[in-house]
């Protein structure tokens, strides 16, 4: 099974939830699909004993065969290439390796190199559950084929076992990468705050489950009063709070100090261990 | 010659903005003529720098007066040995004399980009 833990807006709780979930869970494997910036690692403080490079292809321009027709120039999205001094170029931070140039060239000038992005670190961590991070080189402009790297390593340990429990830390906001982190889960825990930001936010992320048909719940994570257009949002959509979590300083001191709340303090862990039951419910009927 | 400067919407101004400005000035200093250019990039979705620079390769530019300029751009000038100057608070045609006067100092920082944030 594979829980993908969301929110559309940054800094609501995400790494908290899915890190608290993954220690409560007998024989989950955690892991951070956040590739910009992952930070479960700092929780679970892992002893890394794999690790797997990330590659995206790039184009390489044969400059002989070039005709200088610059159809791939027009066609790039992403102006990723430059025609300059009747030679090709491309800015490989820019590309986003679909391919499409070297599928139009006319000359079959261009062919595709890899070049690495950065890295899946993989080990086991506090409680000896698997983390697998994925970490993406600065500048990059896509972090996919990290993030398919970390699923793929997460589906090799689960394998063969039934009651394996992968928790994906998705990378905020709703774009490639949420998707690519949540597209094949079995249950996507949307995480928001009682706030209007986290209120807004939340509506894009559940507009991308609901396109991705993947069932969905929500925690309220520093829920200290009803915010009534979330609650109403809620009703309209007949979305089910799982967990309502309350603002705590105490909980909030223990995670910015890098400890797991619901390894130490018993309501958290049975906060948890609740909201799993209630996943694990919605994804077996 | 040809020289080119980023235009706001008002077509007098030097846009702060070099890859997402809505205009763009071509002046000709040989035969002293002046058109202004719709610029392709300027509601690109992603690497408008790098499509503005290109464009202006194409028009055979070989002089830039902005006020601001990426590195992704500032690396298709280098490599098309356009010399790109610091425009200064005065309107683009004042500019284009400035330059002209030897008055305009050449662009030398270069930032990483805004990706849309600005």
């Amino acid at each position: 099974m594979r829980i993908a833990v969301l929110s559309g807006k940054g800094g609501t709780g995400k790494t908290f939830v899915s890190v608290n979930l993954a220690s409560v869970i007998k024989d989950s494997i955690y892991l951070d699909c956040d590739v910009e910036e992952p930070n479960g690692r700092l929780f679970f403080q892992p002893e890394i004993t794999k690790e797997i490079a990330a590659v995206s292809k790039i184009p390489v321009f044969d400059g002989e065969a070039c005709v200088g027709c610059k159809k791939c120039v027009d066609f790039c999205a992403f102006h990723a290439l430059i025609y300059i001094k009747e030679k090709p170029k491309v800015f490989t931070e820019v590309c986003h390796s679909c391919g499409g140039c070297m599928l139009l060239c006319p000359a079959a000038a261009i062919s595709e190199e890899d070049k690495q992005i950065g890295v899946v670190e993989a080990g086991r961590g506090i409680n000896g559950v698997p983390v697998i991070t994925g970490i993406l080189n600065v500048g990059e402009s896509s972090g996919i084929p990290v993030i398919q790297k970390v699923l793929e390593e997460g589906d090799r340990i689960a394998a063969g076992k039934e009651e394996a429990v992968q928790i994906a830390d998705c990378p905020p906001g709703s774009a490639c990468s949420v998707m690519e982190s949540a597209m094949e889960a079995d249950y996507c825990i949307l995480v928001t705050e009682p706030t209007a930001y986290g209120l807004h936010n939340l509506k894009m992320v559940y507009e991308l489950v609901t396109v991705l048909g993947r069932k969905c719940g929500i925690v309220i994570n520093k829920d200290e009063a009803p915010y009534e257009p979330l609650e109403a949002f809620c009703r309209e959509k007949q979305l089910e709070v799982l967990a309502r979590i309350p603002f705590s300083k105490e909980v909030a001191k223990l995670t910015a100090d890098g400890r797991i709340a619901s390894r130490e303090l018993p309501e958290m862990e049975k906060e948890f261990t609740d909201l799993y039951h209630k996943v694990r419910g919605c994804v077996m009927s | 010659m040809r020289i080119a400067i980023p235009l706001d919407e008002m077509k007098e101004k030097v846009c702060v903005s070099f890859g997402r400005a809505p205009y763009m000035l071509f002046a000709d200093t040989e035969n002293g003529t002046q058109e202004v250019v719709i610029n392709p990039a300027a509601e690109a979705h992603g690497g408008a720098g790098i499509k503005a620079a290109q464009f202006l390769v194409d028009h055979q530019v070989n002089v830039l007066i902005t006020v601001r300029c990426g590195e992704n751009a500032a690396e298709v000038f280098r490599e098309a040995e356009i010399e790109i100057y610091k425009a200064s608070p005065l309107t683009a045609e004042e500019n284009v004399k400035q330059y002209l006067a030897g008055e305009l100092e050449k662009l030398t920082k270069f930032h990483a980009g805004f990706h849309g944030i600005q």
